[in-house]
């Protein structure tokens, strides 16, 4: 089965500073937008420009850096008109597959208890059981939009809205690796050690940065996630074996 | 430690850090004949006391605070020739509040991902993932004879010699009492009243004390939104002024995150972030308006004062390697 592909909608382009371009697809989440931003992203990567740097994909934008210097010939031309006319350049060969094949991967998640203190906070605002929570955390796909925040922290799309809680009032100082939060409708996994203001509903053994192997971020924007609950001896077990590792 | 930052992982949510002033930093590994970016170590404010276990050539570029080899003081923003057991030390700040100790050669550290710089949140990069301590032991590249011989003829003082140059010190003017910062108003500048840009160009914010190298937090009056709207979370980059809901900016500096979701009332251009970076809390700054073109024709002119100062630099060492 061959995936449809379709033209690039329309985009704006403006600087967000002397090295870095945005194109802005809109300015809503969906599925469409992201998967325009990741195609552009693809092709940008495979074909990249003198003097580009790197680039970041979030929710409606794809931010491009340059260095200034290289792009204009040592100073002598406008080096943001030029990176803007080869994004417009690039986009009439960028492919928008209708239907992507994301990575599809899964968490392992040790719900409540220390690995999760905010999980009754969460059930008594849904009005729902413990079990419940867990249920519907781990009952639905999850997408991840971009990586920010900190190192290979996902913002994922996708969580029932039914088990959405307000942040904590006063952040927490310091937040464990590996632990599972929800903020209003988004749920998230801290990576390393922050601080930081969600409500923590669980945690996992899995290391989702590692600044010694690529990927350096385990999860990558696009990808397709799902949260499979296990017991705690199973977290220690895993845990031990990843730090083995 | 900090180099010329880490590029290519902002994707990966994984920060660019940096020397918080890149020019000095830059000046600095040009003055001791090495690559620019190299690492050097950066001092904020407080200096470190440092004992010399071998010879080397060394360069301070950036604030002024009062460096001192055995107790007698030492020229910057030139190369000087340090013997074995001499010890670096600071004193008062003079003007500005970050300082970079340049090593001929370079630091022997690894690189992680690239880059010297460290980041400390994550606990990578530099010695170790974390600040220097008392009693770390920083090993540094053994350079070529060259350059001792060539800066030890010049002037003499106990344990350490300097030539008779140093840059001009035009070039280096990096502090200023309330200074004025060139800004491109930001992707959300219309997002806010008019009564808050009228604000924002004419009033001064101060830098409170609760600053670091992720952002400054800036006083000022409020700068309030037409209406109440939410940003998507979306890139933010060095030098970018965001304004969170109780409307006192952040300016975001070296150790920014790589996303963010406040709107953007303004970008400031490359040439001036040395300037903020040396600014101590409680200096209040100044916005000025210019234009993204001329923004990058300031970054063309500085790039090209860089050139020149590194094309004279190596011409210098060149020649003394051929005698």
């Amino acid at each position: 089965m061959s995936a449809k592909h379709s033209e690039l909608p329309t985009y704006t382009l403006f600087a967000l500073s002397e090295q870095a371009i945005v194109i802005e697809f809109g300015q809503a989440i969906n599925d469409e937008i992201h998967n325009c931003i990741m195609a552009f992203a693809a092709t940008l990567q495979q074909q990249p420009f003198q003097g580009f740097v790197e680039y970041i994909p979030a929710f409606t934008t794809l931010t491009v850096y340059y260095d200034p210097w290289i792009v204009s010939d040592g100073g002598n031309k406008d080096a943001s008109e030029l990176v803007k006319e080869y994004i417009d350049q690039l986009s009439s060969t960028v492919q928008v597959s209708s239907k992507l094949n994301p990575r599809k991967l899964t968490i392992p998640v040790c719900y409540g208890g220390a690995y999760g203190p905010d999980i009754q906070f969460v059930a008594d605002q849904a009005g729902l059981s413990l079990q419940a929570v867990i249920d519907i955390h781990a009952s639905t796909d999850y997408k991840v939009y971009m990586i920010g925040f900190a190192p290979g922290f996902p913002y994922l799309g996708g969580m029932d809205s039914r088990i959405a809680s307000p942040r904590k009032n006063i952040p927490r100082p310091v937040i464990p690796a590996g632990s599972v939060g929800i903020a209003g409708t988004q749920t998230g996994i801290y990576p390393i050690e922050t601080p930081g203001g969600w409500q923590l509903i669980g945690r996992t053994p899995l290391a989702l940065f590692n600044p010694e192997k690529e990927p350096y971020s385990y999860l990558q924007a696009g990808d397709s996630i799902r949260f499979i609950p296990i017991l705690e001896k199973e977290f220690l077990a895993l845990k031990k074996g990843t730090s083995v590792e | 430690m900090q180099d010329g930052g880490r590029y290519g992982f902002q994707k990966d949510g994984i920060i660019v850090s940096g020397a918080m002033d890149r020019l000095s930093l830059r000046m600095g590994n040009l003055l001791v004949g090495n690559q620019e970016n190299q690492a050097s170590i950066e001092v904020i404010q407080v200096g470190p006391t440092i004992l010399f276990q071998e010879n080397c050539v060394l360069a301070i570029t950036g604030a002024n605070l009062s460096p001192a080899i055995n107790s007698q003081p030492v020229p910057m923003w030139r190369p000087v020739s340090v013997e074995k057991n001499s010890i670096l030390s600071f004193g008062k700040s003079i003007q500005g509040c970050i300082a970079y100790i340049s090593v001929a050669g370079g630091l022997a550290i690894p690189t992680v991902l690239g880059s010297y710089s460290t980041y400390l949140r994550a606990k990578l990069g530099g010695w170790h993932g974390r600040a220097l301590q008392k009693n770390d032991c920083i090993p540094f590249n053994q350079t070529n004879g060259f350059l001792l011989k060539r800066t030890k003829t010049v002037k003499m003082a106990e344990g350490f010699s300097y030539p008779g140059w140093s840059l001009e010190p035009s070039f280096y003017h990096l502090y200023q009492s309330n200074p004025v910062i060139r800004v491109m108003p930001g992707p959300e500048y219309a997002w806010f009243t008019q009564e808050s840009k009228n604000t924002f160009w004419q009033n001064p914010f101060r830098i409170t004390y609760s600053s670091d190298r992720m952002g400054y937090r800036l006083e000022g009056q409020p700068l309030i939104l037409k209406h109440k709207r939410e940003l998507l979370s979306t890139a933010v980059t060095f030098g970018t002024i965001q304004v969170p809901p109780k409307g006192n900016p952040i300016l975001l500096m070296a150790d920014h995150q790589t996303t963010g979701g406040y709107p953007r009332i303004a970008q400031v251009a490359s040439v001036d972030l040395p300037l903020i970076a040396q600014a101590s809390p409680g200096v209040c700054l100044y916005f000025q308006e210019i234009s993204l073109k001329m923004a990058q024709h300031l970054y063309f002119l500085q790039e090209r004062k860089v050139k020149a100062i590194k094309n004279t630099l190596n011409r210098y060492y060149l020649k003394d390697l051929l005698q």
